[in-house]
């Protein structure tokens, strides 16, 4: 089958959907593949270097004529026109937002795969556009801002005076976020970050950045069942609002990338805490498409506010690293057809059982299959629908453990208040006792645990002791003989017990030691 | 002739401290075979003061106390003894060591049947000071020892495989449980009201109940399945070690009140650590199989494929490799393979491949079963380690060989938190550039649970009998 890839035609678009790296790759799986001539100029990939990789390079015209179009984003409506009945196409497409594409797309019969709709397990991550994309745009949203401010990152103490760092606050610690912290803190910034889901925490510490916590009692902040953060309760949204009230005024930089698919960006940065900032600060709004998280940020433009704070609300962040963004595109698209081609022999075979295929098929032979059923992640830890205690149990708060005690003294007192004096003499021994062996044992090797329960074991055989007393005690015969009994087993655990954990411990040996 | 009370005494204390000196000397390698000298030195003072005060009696202030055997008591005593002695050291001597959980668990039903005994006698006594107390000693001598006897049994049967070692899971096994100690509790209080010349009725009573502990230590130990075996037989380790307690309550005897205690609480906290590296409660170990029925299983979930690799293909892995660590489970007891794995060990180490053992703390079926094997088969100890030490190095190491592990090194102990062994901590050895899992098939381990693990880009399954596997691959090295 033939792989066309035409020339992005959305304004500022310098990506394209193969690079000659992924050219090859497609080729190895049985693929023909055609290049519109000039598509990948813009992403520093020439024309000569497609057609060394093997690609044949088309004219616009032919840009289409193909069985299956690569693409970036979305096509515009002239380029739907373009598109035939029986044509796959594999591109961006916002299914969820764009109920008319669809509609076309079905209209005309193509087969339409979403690459911004894989769903979020980690089977699927290699062909995951938005990770890739996502990784890229952090990375450019802290170079964008760095450009647009004033001042440096790092903090230097020089012959002219001490710069002090700049602070970063990073809103979304996914992967964009997440990228984004890495590259403030590399550059030197005091890197801050909260996000929705608070086991992400740890995952902002390991990239540098100090996760901020609000109050959050009582709350369920647990994590969703799509991997994806989750729209939060009133509640939760007025303790994190508070919080941001404090950050907001200390940030040099804010990084907001928060953004749930397929619904407008929540709001979390509103036009006081913009206005509460200082002047010369800087923020890019990587949710600039859907809305933005930021009061007054405008998709693809920078507004500098009265106070002199700068919104960027660039949407085109990976774009703007255009030879890096098209070869991760192209890799997650030769990823797909890797899935698509089993049998490596350049035939597409779309197989609707295998959730991820089926997550990202939007329409098929003139019939549209989005949404897809909903599918659960595996790679987030996901709460058990089942409510079940968690498994690590709280631990005893100091007062039950102080009443417990306190209740276990007073029956003790009043059991020995009728005891006899012998009792609580044996009683005595016996406790200390106990704790003793609690804490003899406390600091056994583990490897030790074997011998140590075959010595305890032969120990126990002491009552061998008490059957010995008793052959002769009573008088009666078949007393006598139990006890004979009771010293005849007794015995085979002592002897048996003292000799097996000899035996073992002399297998145990340091490796310089002699046989 | 008498031997003075006083002396017999002082021998206890004597023998009581050499058993703390034992047991405290065997936390460490470098002390544990003094610690077993200490052991036997005090068993041996024990006893020849006890078989002497038993032949020719004992006495304090010119009193006589207890009956005294004579020399006829002696012709018992000592055949019986010699020939358990040699019974025992005999049998010692030739176990193997992939049998260790079975001896250790025939042993604990010894000391069960010797409590039952004791107590049975001494429930004839008659000119005891508190009889209402003594009975009371009795019965719970009596139903300990029971539950040991019949429970280590079980245990026994299941570690052998003579029978199924599947939990049996009868209807409300719970209460049936509770009902026994609620029977036990109220016979306890029958038993001490009864008066004492109405033999018939308090023997009648005290067979009854011992029939009940009987089925007791049977239900419980047979409701809990093969896994959770290292906690169960240190759990009747520590019965046997409140057995010989009690017993030493119903004899006035302090020196079986020390002993049993140190084993008793010894046992249990060994059970509690046990129970925590599994991540049980260990309530519901000691009550039988609560925690089976915990979580959903989701052993229906589709993880893909897996992928197999060849000896040689695991041979020229571990050729390239700088670190590679070992976690054996059970599967390499049962295949008997731990000489086979401590040759590659040897022959790695030989060729400056740092290899190590990662060791789970409830890998096999006892306590420290997987150090004992390794020990066994002469790998030195010190490149043994425990679960903790070796979690945070797989992220940099070469290969892995799983060899026998299942459960121990499942991933979905973490991911999935609807998973039966959810939050069990376990070996993250998916960390590893390269996991290689021997295993005879896809079956899944223990727990029932399947293992996303098999299933993941860096694991290879290398099918089969582990220790013909790696016979082969020391072979293609």
């Amino acid at each position: 089958m033939r792989i066309v890839v035409p020339k992005e035609t959305r304004p500022g678009e310098r990506r394209v959907a193969a690079t000659p790296k992924t050219v090859e790759q497609l080729r190895a799986l049985g693929y023909d593949v055609a290049i519109e001539t000039g598509a990948g100029a813009a992403a520093a990939y020439p024309d000569s270097a497609y057609a060394a990789a093997g690609a044949q390079i088309v004219s616009a015209e032919q840009a289409y004529d193909g069985d299956i179009v690569f693409g970036i984003n979305a096509p515009s409506v002239s380029e739907q026109q373009r598109l035939r009945s029986g044509q796959v196409l594999i591109s961006l497409l916002a299914p969820a937002l764009d109920p008319d594409l669809v509609e076309s797309l079905r209209a005309r019969g193509v087969t339409a795969l979403a690459m911004d709709a894989v769903p979020r397990i980690s089977r699927a991550q290699a062909l995951d556009v938005l990770s890739s994309m996502a990784n890229l745009g952090g990375y450019r949203a802290v170079i964008e801002a760095a450009s647009h401010f004033g001042g440096l990152f790092t903090g230097q103490v020089t012959a002219a005076g001490k710069m002090p760092p700049a602070t970063v606050l990073v809103v979304g610690a996914g992967v964009a976020g997440l990228a984004a912290i890495g590259t403030a803190n590399s550059l030197g910034a005091v890197v801050r970050a909260f996000d929705a889901r608070q086991e992400v925490a740890d995952q902002v510490e390991s990239m540098g950045g100090q996760f901020l916590r609000p109050h959050l009692e009582g709350l369920d902040t647990g994590p969703s069942a799509d991997g994806y953060a989750k729209e939060m309760g009133e509640e939760f949204n007025r303790r994190t609002t508070q919080m941001y009230r404090e950050e907001v005024p200390k940030a040099d930089i804010i990084i907001t990338t928060a953004l749930i698919p397929g619904r407008p960006a929540p709001r979390i940065i509103d036009a006081e805490m913009v206005a509460s900032m200082k002047p010369g600060s800087v923020i890019v709004d990587m949710a600039a498409a859907n809305g933005g998280n930021v009061a007054g940020s405008l998709a693809d433009q920078v507004v500098t506010t009265d106070n002199g704070v700068q919104i960027i609300g660039y949407t085109d962040l990976p774009g703007r690293l255009p030879t890096q963004a098209s070869q991760l595109f192209g890799t997650n698209l030769v990823n797909l057809m890797k899935l698509l081609t089993p049998a490596k022999d350049g035939v597409l075979a779309l197989d609707l059982d295998d959730v991820v295929q089926r997550g990202m098929t939007v329409t098929r032979d003139g019939q549209t299959l989005w949404p897809p059923p909903p599918v659960q992640v595996s790679a987030a830890p996901v709460a058990a629908p089942v409510a079940e205690p968690p498994p690590v149990k709280a631990p005893m708060s100091q007062t039950t453990r102080l009443r417990i005690i306190l209740a276990g003294a007073v029956v003790f007192l009043l059991v020995s208040a009728i005891s006899p004096p012998a009792f609580l003499g044996h009683f005595m021994v016996f406790m200390l006792s106990v704790v003793i062996g609690f804490y003899v044992i406390g600091n056994v090797h583990h490897a030790l645990h074997t011998p140590l329960m075959s010595v305890t074991n032969a120990i126990s055989g002491i009552i061998v002791v008490g059957a010995l007393l008793q052959v002769g005690q009573s008088g009666q015969l078949w007393v006598s003989i139990l006890a004979v009994i009771g010293v005849f087993v007794a015995s085979m655990n002592v002897f048996g017990g003292f000799t097996v954990t000899d035996r073992m411990l002399e297998m145990f040996r340091r490796e310089e030691a002699p046989r | 002739m008498n031997l003075p009370y006083t002396l017999v005494q002082g021998a206890y204390i004597v023998a009581g401290l050499l058993f703390i000196l034992a047991l405290s000397g065997l936390s460490r390698h470098e002390t544990a075979r003094m610690g077993n000298r200490f052991g036997i030195a005090g068993m041996a003072i024990a006893l020849i003061v006890t078989i002497l005060a038993a032949t020719i009696g004992q006495e304090a202030s010119g009193l006589q106390i207890g009956g005294e055997s004579g020399w006829v008591g002696l012709a018992w005593i000592v055949p019986a003894m010699v020939v358990a002695a040699a019974l025992g050291i005999r049998v010692a001597r030739r176990v193997e060591m992939t049998q260790m959980p079975e001896l250790i668990a025939i042993l604990h039903s010894f000391v069960g049947l010797a409590a039952v005994l004791v107590g049975w006698n001494s429930s004839y006594e008659h000119d005891v000071a508190y009889p209402k107390v003594h009975d009371v000693e009795v019965f719970v001598g009596v139903f300990i020892g029971a539950v040991t006897f019949t429970g280590s049994i079980v245990a026994y049967l299941k570690l052998s495989a003579r029978i199924k070692s599947a939990p049996l899971m009868l209807p409300a096994r719970h209460l049936l449980n509770l009902g026994v100690i609620v029977g036990f509790v109220v016979m306890t209080v029958l038993y001490a009201a009864i008066p004492h010349d109405n033999l018939f009725a308090r023997q009648s009573l005290l067979g009854l109940m011992t029939l009940l502990a009987l089925l007791l230590g049977l239900h419980l130990v047979a409701s809990i399945g093969g896994g959770d075996m290292p906690v169960v037989v240190s759990m009747l380790n520590s019965y046997s070690g409140w057995a010989a307690a009690a017993a030493g309550f119903l004899l006035g005897n302090d020196l079986l009140i020390i002993t049993g205690a140190l084993v008793g609480s010894s046992g249990a906290y060994l059970s509690y650590i046990m129970c925590k590296a599994m991540n049980r409660s260990f309530i519901s170990v000691i009550a039988g199989g609560f925690g089976v029925e915990a979580g959903t299983s989701v052993a229906g979930a589709d993880y893909g494929e897996h992928r197999e690799i060849t000896a040689a293909g695991a041979a020229a892995l571990l050729d390239q490799a700088r670190d590679v660590i070992i976690t054996p489970g059970y599967g390499m007891a049962t295949a008997q393979a731990q000489y086979a794995v401590a040759d590659l060990t040897r022959r790695l180490r030989e060729r400056g491949v740092n290899v190590r053992f990662g060791i789970h703390p409830v890998a096999g079926r006892l306590p420290g079963h997987m150090n004992v094997l390794l020990a066994e088969a002469k790998v030195p100890y010190d490149v043994v380690l425990e679960m903790d030490e070796v979690n945070d190095d797989f992220a940099t190491t070469d290969v892995v060989l799983v060899i026998g592990a299942n459960d121990t090194v499942n991933p979905a102990a973490i991911d999935e938190p609807g998973s039966p062994i959810a939050g069990m901590p376990v070996l993250h050895v998916w960390d590893a550039k390269d996991v290689i899992i021997f295993k005879r098939s896809m079956a899944t381990g223990y727990a029932g649970v399947q293992n996303p693990l098999f299933f993941k880009e860096n694991s290879q399954m290398l099918f089969g009998d582990a220790k013909a596997r790696v016979e082969d691959i020391i072979a293609a090295l």
